[in-house]
């Protein structure tokens, strides 16, 4: 039976800890807000963006010298997995999630007999990733500097990728992260993006003739690379989003627990001084009946 | 009044424009271009330069670096990596943008020793550059 001084301590500590949480799950929710703005600001650029592409690709994509990052390089031995997680934890089971599904993902293709490399971007990846596959580990990307994700951040992890497909290093890159759902659901997700997998047109663009200055093929030569760092762009804002609602409903859930603790903990304090208080009256009054 | 058509400048990261204009002059790769209502169906890649979009109330001018352009009968729209509009881009962020592209070369000439391709495109881009920094200074 802890004495009532610890209690009391308990009581504060847990306290103090209420008021931690309870202040980041509002800083979260107001980086929520700019996370998702930021992702909604990207949104027309990447519907235009993967519109155009799957025009061109579906003229260009048959014919033999069409250019690799979209026909592929016509094998699928060695796998890259560019797994994408946060740089803070404290989201719940945000990281966690997006690693798993990347851990499934690569004993698949182990158990195929394929190769597997991985690179990572954000630190709690780097961390749960290098524990279980550490010899398939070829680099990382260090994210913690960067405040607000820009375009250029997506644009040096898209270069650094596009330069190990150039040497050859991989044939199929797959990019793991999570997309926002809601406040309480984040899909991990695993998107192919080399080659490049593009949605259908609807059908009423289709019957448009298109001229191409310059040609089809150069037109998609210049815009494949960029369609790399477009896609881990969109990858990088939906994982900000994903991972300041992860924190919130986990820091929301982290307060109501404390409460309920201190709740539970008044009550027994309270039984506990009251149990002393008994003790004292029976004391005395035990006291005073021997006289 | 000349027809107008639907344009829209877009950047990975965010909307910078969307209105009616009547012409729309576009930096092309292979050279410029002005499109204005009724354009043939077109798509093309931009270099580095100066956009501008003739609307109602005035023209408004852009710098884009590279992207594309489609131009089709809903409108215009052009996805540039990066835009700005030209009266906010200031001479140090230009300067920063001639040196990316010096840079970018640098690294073509050390990669691609004996292939000209890379290493072209490299400096035509550098070229590009430079020539809008002057425009933008004037």
């Amino acid at each position: 039976m802890p004495s009532l001084k610890d209690l009391k301590n308990r009581i504060e500590s847990v306290k103090s800890t209420r008021k931690i949480t309870k202040a980041m799950q509002m800083v979260a929710a107001a980086k929520l807000r700019r996370a998702q703005e930021a992702a909604e600001d990207a949104r027309p650029y990447t519907e235009r963006f993967n519109a155009v592409m799957a025009k061109l690709a579906a003229s260009v994509g048959d014919s033999d010298t069409a250019p690799k990052l979209l026909s592929g390089t016509g094998s699928d031995k060695v796998q890259l997995l560019i797994v994408m997680t946060s740089e803070r934890g404290l989201c719940g089971g945000f990281n966690a999630n997006i690693a798993k599904l990347a851990r499934t993902h690569a004993k698949k293709l182990l158990a195929e007999g394929k190769e597997i490399k991985i690179l990572t971007v954000g630190k709690k990846g780097r961390d749960q990733m290098k524990r279980d596959y550490g010899q398939y580990y070829i680099g990382h990307v260090d994210m913690t500097e960067i405040k607000r994700v820009g375009y250029v951040d997506a644009q040096n992890i898209a270069r650094d990728v596009l330069t190990r497909f150039d040497a050859g290093e991989f044939d199929v890159a797959t990019l793991f992260y999570a997309v926002f759902e809601n406040v309480v659901s984040q899909i991990p997700t695993a998107q192919q993006i080399i080659p490049a997998q593009f949605d259908a047109v609807e059908g009423d663009d289709a019957s448009t003739v298109f001229d191409y200055e310059p040609d089809e093929e150069a037109i998609l030569a210049d815009l494949l690379p960029r369609g790399v760092a477009t896609q881990i762009f969109a990858g990088l804002l939906e994982n900000g989003a994903s991972e300041q609602g992860a924190r919130m409903s986990a820091m929301d859930n982290a307060t109501r627990n404390a409460g309920e603790m201190i709740e539970d903990l008044t009550i027994e304090y309270n039984r506990s001084r009251q149990a002393v208080i008994t003790n004292e009256l029976i004391e005395i009054i035990s006291g005073a009946e021997a006289l | 009044m000349a027809d107008t058509t639907q344009f829209d400048l877009v950047s990975p990261e965010r909307r910078l424009a969307s209105a009616q204009v009547t012409a729309v002059q576009i930096p092309g790769a292979d050279g410029d271009m002005t499109a204005m209502a009724g354009h043939a169906p077109t798509i093309t890649t931009l270099r580095p330069g100066v956009l501008s979009a003739e609307g109602s109330d005035g023209t408004t001018e852009y710098l884009v670096t590279g992207g594309f352009a489609e131009i089709s009968a809903d409108g215009i729209t052009v996805l540039a990596e990066r835009a700005m509009p030209k009266s906010e881009v200031s001479a140090e962020q230009m300067d920063a943008l001639i040196k990316e592209a010096e840079d970018a070369l640098n690294t073509a000439k050390e990669t691609f020793v004996n292939e000209p391709g890379p290493v072209d495109d490299a400096a035509k881009l550098l070229a590009d550059m430079v020539a809008v920094g002057d425009q933008i200074r004037v």
